[in-house]
């Protein structure tokens, strides 16, 4: 059984109120099915909390089918509705259902837009901020090295663990919502020093300098280490904020990497011995010619058709350096009539290209700059998609076997061509 | 699951017993439904229909409603909990968990399922149990005993 401070038992016994008792018990419940000894307090929660569509409402009907029903009954899994307060920690929302201008673009109904739109007052009502991005750490919420959080969103987890050298596991719905409420989540996994070490080797054989080879690499190093940690060394160069968004993004697709280290490069890892605390154990993968090639072909398989009708770009959510790339290079050109190109992004960073004129660059292009989302959480695509450009490896792996298309990966630049053009011309160089 | 298939065996002595550690305690009889794929929630299960749709996954097509789901973990997305939380709610959840590899979507996922659930075995259970054996779990004591169906 999980160890409980005083002030835990407190919260337990409904000192803060009934929903923070509720938190408690719920949270309780996850640290014995850990085998949690104790633990740990956060004030940096970011999860999905309250939202929810209209037939989990109308599974609460009787509960009054609201807010607080769902709160109380879904995300804290209680037997009973209680009052919903505001939160305790510093929470955020992560990404939601559609955009708040641009919903009608993407397909949605009148209907799904108001229980939208009553969703996020509620949320905002209870504290809870609306980043509404899987990037929190572009739009505000930057946790610094050590920090224990409390964050869903895999590829928000990885980056957090691995460049930032924060502390969080993959956390759901119902663990985000309780440790919003409560300030605690169980001290097991990546809370903890032992658990942080290196298990497998990955060694890079050829240069990997640019965002789309990071997404490849990612996307072999989850294939090979799956949820394990990998140390990986040799040929990585440049690295940067958006280069590490694309790696860990694929790797935390590809296989359920939730932490990986780069020798020299993450803060964990000033040397092998550092990564793997200790003599260095496990396989070794070697990424090389031939495997960046089969990667490359695996993240193609599904195109055929050289005909791209859809572009989607920001998977994970675009940078504002990203949408300035992508402007730049769809500046003084069209859109292709068969073809669509839509971007998307937080809402701060939104603002920041507003102010920036870029939003208006790729408006003139027939591109639309979206939030709040993307094509693989709404299930939202151009009416018609049949191919779908991508520059993301980990939008290729879940967008085509969600929506039923083909897909291909290449650059940003294979992909702005793609949509100016309608037709495919990704090669590998 | 069939209590005459059930009621069958239960005088019978098991044809093998697998201790675990518990992880959401109670006791259930039925069917195994065994994968030596890792399961995705999000992308990968259909909560209406209890259905795994992740393409080339060994149960594609296949509904674990009312099985025990017997697999070696848990992979993907951090919405897993919520997709199984929401199996509970359509009806359509399996009738306890075991599995091999402990993660907090595995977890979470037991927990708000409020299955019987068990990890941390004595025997891989993947190389014990298969599709179709009677199993009888007590969770909160920490065993399964299994009956073959097909000998």
């Amino acid at each position: 059984m999980v160890k409980l401070t005083g002030r835990e038992e407190a919260m337990l016994a409904g000192e803060e109120g009934a929903a923070v008792r509720k938190a408690m018990e719920l949270l309780i419940r996850y640290a014995d099915a850990l085998g949690a000894e104790d633990f740990v307090e956060t004030n940096n929660v970011a999860g999905v909390p309250g939202s929810a569509p209209p037939w989990i409402k109308q599974y609460y009907a009787a509960d009054g089918g609201d807010y607080r029903a769902v709160f109380s009954r879904f995300d804290l899994d209680a037997d009973e509705v209680v009052d919903i307060p505001r939160m305790n920690a510093f929470s955020c929302h992560l990404q939601g259902g559609m955009d708040p201008m641009l919903w009608r673009e993407q397909g949605m109904s009148e209907a799904a837009f108001d229980n939208f739109r009553s969703d996020e007052q509620q949320v905002a009502e209870h504290g809870i901020q609306l980043l509404k991005t899987c990037t929190p750490y572009l739009a505000g919420n930057v946790p610094v090295m050590g920090e224990h959080c409390a964050w869903m969103e895999s590829s928000a987890v990885i980056f957090c663990n691995s460049v930032i050298g924060g502390r969080t596991n993959c956390e759901g719905r119902e663990s985000t919502s309780a440790a919003m409420l409560a300030r605690r989540i169980p001290n097991w996994g990546f809370h903890r020093d032992e658990y942080r070490k290196g298990q497998h080797s990955v060694d890079v054989a050829v240069p990997v300098d640019d965002v789309f080879e990071w997404g490849m690499l990612g996307y072999f190093v989850g294939d090979a280490v799956q949820d394990t940690i990998p140390v990986i060394e040799g040929a990585i160069a440049a690295p940067s904020l958006i280069r590490h968004k694309h790696f860990g993004a694929a790797a935390a697709s590809s296989g359920g990497v939730e932490m990986y280290h780069m020798v020299g490069i993450t803060p964990e890892a000033p040397g092998v011995e550092a990564a793997f605390g200790g003599a260095r154990r496990g396989e070794t993968f070697r990424y090389d010619a031939a495997a960046r090639r089969s990667i490359y072909e695996t993240l193609n398989s599904v195109g055929q058709c050289e005909d791209v009708d859809y572009v989607m770009l920001g998977c994970p959510h675009y940078s504002i350096e990203q949408i300035a790339h992508a402007a730049g290079l769809i500046e003084g050109r069209k859109v292709h009539s068969n073809s669509a190109l839509w971007i998307f992004t937080s809402r701060s960073v939104k603002a920041l290209a507003d102010a920036n004129g870029h939003t208006e660059t790729l408006r003139k292009a027939g591109a639309l700059l979206m939030t709040d989302t993307c094509s693989a959480i709404s299930q939202a695509v151009p009416k018609g998609t049949r191919v779908a450009a991508l520059d993301s490896a980990k939008q290729v792996h879940y967008l085509p076997a969600m929506m039923g298309i083909e897909g291909w990966y290449g650059t940003t630049a294979d992909c702005i061509d793609a949509a100016c053009s309608g037709k495919w011309r990704g090669r590998l160089a | 699951m069939s209590g005459a298939a059930m009621a069958r065996v239960r005088g019978q002595t098991p044809d093998y017993i697998i201790h675990g550690r518990c992880v959401v305690p109670g006791c259930v009889e039925g069917e195994a439904l065994v994968t030596h794929d890792t399961i995705s929630g999000w992308g990968g299960v259909s909560p209406m229909t209890g259905t795994i749709i992740e393409s080339r996954h060994e149960l594609n097509g296949v509904s674990f409603a009312g099985k025990v789901l017997v697999f070696p973990g848990a992979k993907g997305s951090s919405g897993w909990s919520s997709i199984f939380h929401m199996t509970r709610l359509a009806g359509t959840a399996p009738l306890a968990l075991l599995f091999n590899v402990m993660t907090t979507k595995a977890a979470l996922g037991a927990v708000v399922l409020r299955v019987p659930t068990l990890t941390d075995f004595d025997r891989d259970p993947l190389e014990v149990i298969r599709s179709g054996d009677l199993l009888r779990i007590d969770a909160t004591q920490g065993y399964v005993e299994g009956w073959r169906t097909i000998r």
